[in-house]
């Protein structure tokens, strides 16, 4: 008989958890493996909520497994490390994203693409090596594997990069991958929420023009003013959407609700990016003589690989970029859900794991 | 009032044009413009019948403009050159494409992508700069500036260097190395395909199976099918990385599912011929691998029947007009 999620492991951990597609939390006890040879074990300290944690709370992708421990944007300092352990000491600030293990043997392990392995391991609901299911970072204490763990820098605050343990290199990869990070190039950024706001901060630190494509006029003044936007376009603007065909070299589309993919396109320069990092559940209608006509192409890119997740902090950390983050109790996770399902939140919301979480 | 077709230009022509979207062609005479000083005048020898033809005539994509003379895969003698031509001379044989006209001045046409150029002027069916309706290759003649004039290399047959997309892609792949699949729903392809054309494997799309063998194999996929049609399957045959190019022309949007994108890091992008530098650049690789396209020749007065069979996709596969032989007036 399989063990219950307190006895399966030897040491005690605590956190809350979803127990089915209501997708509500509550205070949940479980245990996490012993330090390994090769493992880091860290207090959480701070924990970022991803749009992911809520699909998946609500079993919206069809694959959740409860209890459901979600929390991919993990800070905290390392308590314990293995005997193998070579990168890490305790006292060390660190984090975890969204993958635990992999499969280290195909092409994309070997070309350090670990978040493309057709086996990798996400960090929470996903069967681990061992057989267990991973917990993740709405808990008190994390054991990783030090390939995954990531040096959070002196001068990163840790709440507020906790995001971009996702968020951050969600939106950083294909900006590289898709050459979208060259000094005076002029790149657009669809949706100014958790990756959007983090999308724009990279893209001027990069020295590319940004424009914020966004169905809300009330942001605005936020995104040229405090994030450093150079323009903002209303999509539902078609004079301003008009006035503005051709121009960007890329896109960065973060919206993972259904919207008209074809005013995007004509934004775009010949040869211009569509990069899709938010994914609808349902096909989008793709018009196919805009791509023919101006050379253009649609891509997608999920999260990043390891190395490349440490370069994005190590990036973060020289140019003092965090992300605009509310910072909350975690007895006030389900509204704070709510509010995300709204997309009321300027612009990630973190729980203070170190100081709220407690067992009693 | 607005000069006819016979009387705008000074030096007469005659060609075969579609009046009205129902795309039957039928004799027509107009005019061609004087060979200005950076024009070449070229006497058509063979104009092949592109499936653009035929979704123009029958206006499929709105923006036809009739009467209509088609034909954007153009071959001849030249005939006349003007004061300041330096790259032809009477008696060359040139091909001339898809476009004659381009501002020469933007981004694109800086880089020799004159196809991309925002006014780019199409061989038929396009405003000229002097504000006549530019008409195609099912004609006896056509004056072209000599900067969109291809000089036709001489040990390319002139009737068959001129088109067909998977086939010659499927040629194209093999001359640069590449391991070619064909993917088509026609299982009756599979032999020409592999013995004729040298094709390295051949998938039925409609067959689970094969296609879930295939999955995630290619680096690449070239999509010619210009009828609506799934893309999903296709993505799934993608490597991480993979992209998906498409060159066929549907009249409505595809559907696209974005998981396979974000998952895999695919994408899926457009192309639309190529600039000036590029398509002579084609024409030279394909003379030196010996590369021509399959086609069937047909005379002028048949093209009303060649466009009933190209709408069936029955032609092995390309036809091509034999202008000089068959435009009679």
């Amino acid at each position: 008989m399989a063990k219950s999620p307190e006895e399966e492991h030897p040491r005690k951990a605590f956190g809350w958890a979803a127990r089915d597609t209501s997708g509500v939390l509550s205070p949940f006890k479980f245990s996490r493996r012993a330090t390994g040879d090769k493992d880091v074990t860290f207090r959480v300290l701070y924990c970022g909520i991803c749009h992911s944690d809520l699909h998946m709370l609500k079993n919206d992708w069809g694959y959740s497994t409860y209890p459901l421990v979600p929390g991919h944007e993990i800070v905290g300092v390392v308590t314990e490390v293995g005997s193998k352990v070579e990168n890490f000491k305790i006292g060390d600030k660190v984090g975890v994203g969204c993958v635990v293990g992999a499969c280290h043997s195909c092409n994309n392990c070997a070309n350090n693409l670990e978040n493309y392995c057709p086996k990798s391991i996400q960090t929470y609901g996903f069967k681990y090596h061992d057989g267990t299911i991973t917990y993740g970072g709405y808990s008190d204490i994390m054991v990783a594997d030090e390939h995954y763990v990531i040096r959070i820098p002196d001068n990163l605050p840790l709440d507020g990069c906790a995001p971009l343990l996702c968020a951050g290199i969600t939106v950083y990869s294909p900006m590289k991958f898709y050459g979208l990070d060259k000094p005076g190039m002029q790149v657009g950024v669809v949706g100014l929420g958790g990756l959007g706001h983090v999308a724009v901060k990279f893209a001027k630190a990069m020295g590319v023009k940004v424009t914020v494509i966004s169905t809300s006029p009330k942001k605005k003044k936020e995104a040229l003013e405090k994030l450093g936007a150079d323009s903002f376009l209303v999509s539902s603007d078609q004079d301003e959407m008009q006035a503005a065909q051709g121009k960007l070299d890329g896109i960065i589309d973060t919206v993972a609700a259904m919207h008209p993919l074809a005013p995007l396109l004509g934004l775009l320069k010949s040869n211009g990016k569509l990069v899709l990092v938010g994914a609808p559940e349902k096909p989008l209608e793709l018009p196919v003589f805009p791509l023919i006509m101006g050379r253009k192409t649609v891509g997608g890119s999920l999260t990043g690989g390891i190395k490349e997740t440490q370069e994005m902090i190590d990036f973060a950390a020289k140019h003092n970029i965090t992300s605009e983050i509310e910072v909350i109790p975690m007895d006030y996770v389900n509204t704070a859900m709510e509010r995300l399902r709204k997309a009321d939140v300027r612009y990630r919301f973190v729980i203070d794991i170190g100081n709220t979480l407690k067992s009693n | 009032m607005a000069k006819s077709p016979e009387e705008e230009h000074p030096q007469k022509a005659f060609g075969w044009a579609a009046r009205d979207s129902s795309g039957v062609l039928s004799p027509f005479h107009f005019s061609r413009r004087e060979n200005g000083e950076e024009d070449v005048t070229i006497k058509i020898l063979y104009c092949g019948v592109c499936h653009s033809d035929l979704h123009i005539v029958k206006n499929d994509w709105g923006f036809t403009r009739f009467p209509v003379v088609p034909g954007h895969e153009i071959v001849g003698v030249v005939t006349k050159t003007g004061k300041n031509v330096k790259k032809f001379k009477v008696g060359d044989r040139v091909g001339v494409g898809v476009l004659v006209g381009s501002c020469k001045k933007c981004d694109s046409c800086q880089q020799d992508l004159e196809n991309y150029c925002p006014q780019v002027i199409f061989t038929y069916n396009s405003l000229y700069h002097d504000g006549t309706i530019t008409y195609g290759g099912y004609s006896d003649a056509v004056v072209v500036e000599e900067c969109y004039v291809l000089r036709f290399p001489d040990n390319l047959p002139p009737d068959a260097g001129l088109g067909g997309l998977g086939h010659v892609a499927v040629k194209f792949g093999k001359a640069f190395g590449l391991r070619v699949t064909v993917i088509s729903t026609s299982p009756k392809k599979e032999d020409e395909a592999i013995n004729r054309l040298g094709a390295d494997a051949f998938l039925v799309s409609s067959d689970p199976a094969k296609m879930k063998v295939a999955m995630g194999t290619m680096d690449y996929i070239i999509d010619t099918v210009s009828a609506v049609h799934a893309l999903a399957p296709l993505l799934g045959l993608l490597k991480l990385n993979g992209k998906l190019v498409t060159l066929g022309l549907p009249d409505k949007p595809l559907e696209l599912p974005i998981f396979p994108l974000v998952l895999g890091r695919k994408l899926v992008g457009g192309s639309d011929v190529g600039g000036m530098k590029e398509t002579q650049e084609m024409l030279d690789f394909c003379a030196e691998h010996g590369i021509t396209a399959d086609i069937e020749l047909i005379r002028m007065e048949n093209v009303n029947m060649a466009m009933e069979r190209l709408a069936k996709s029955d032609v092995r596969y390309r036809f091509v007009i034999d202008v000089a032989n068959s435009l009679s007036q």
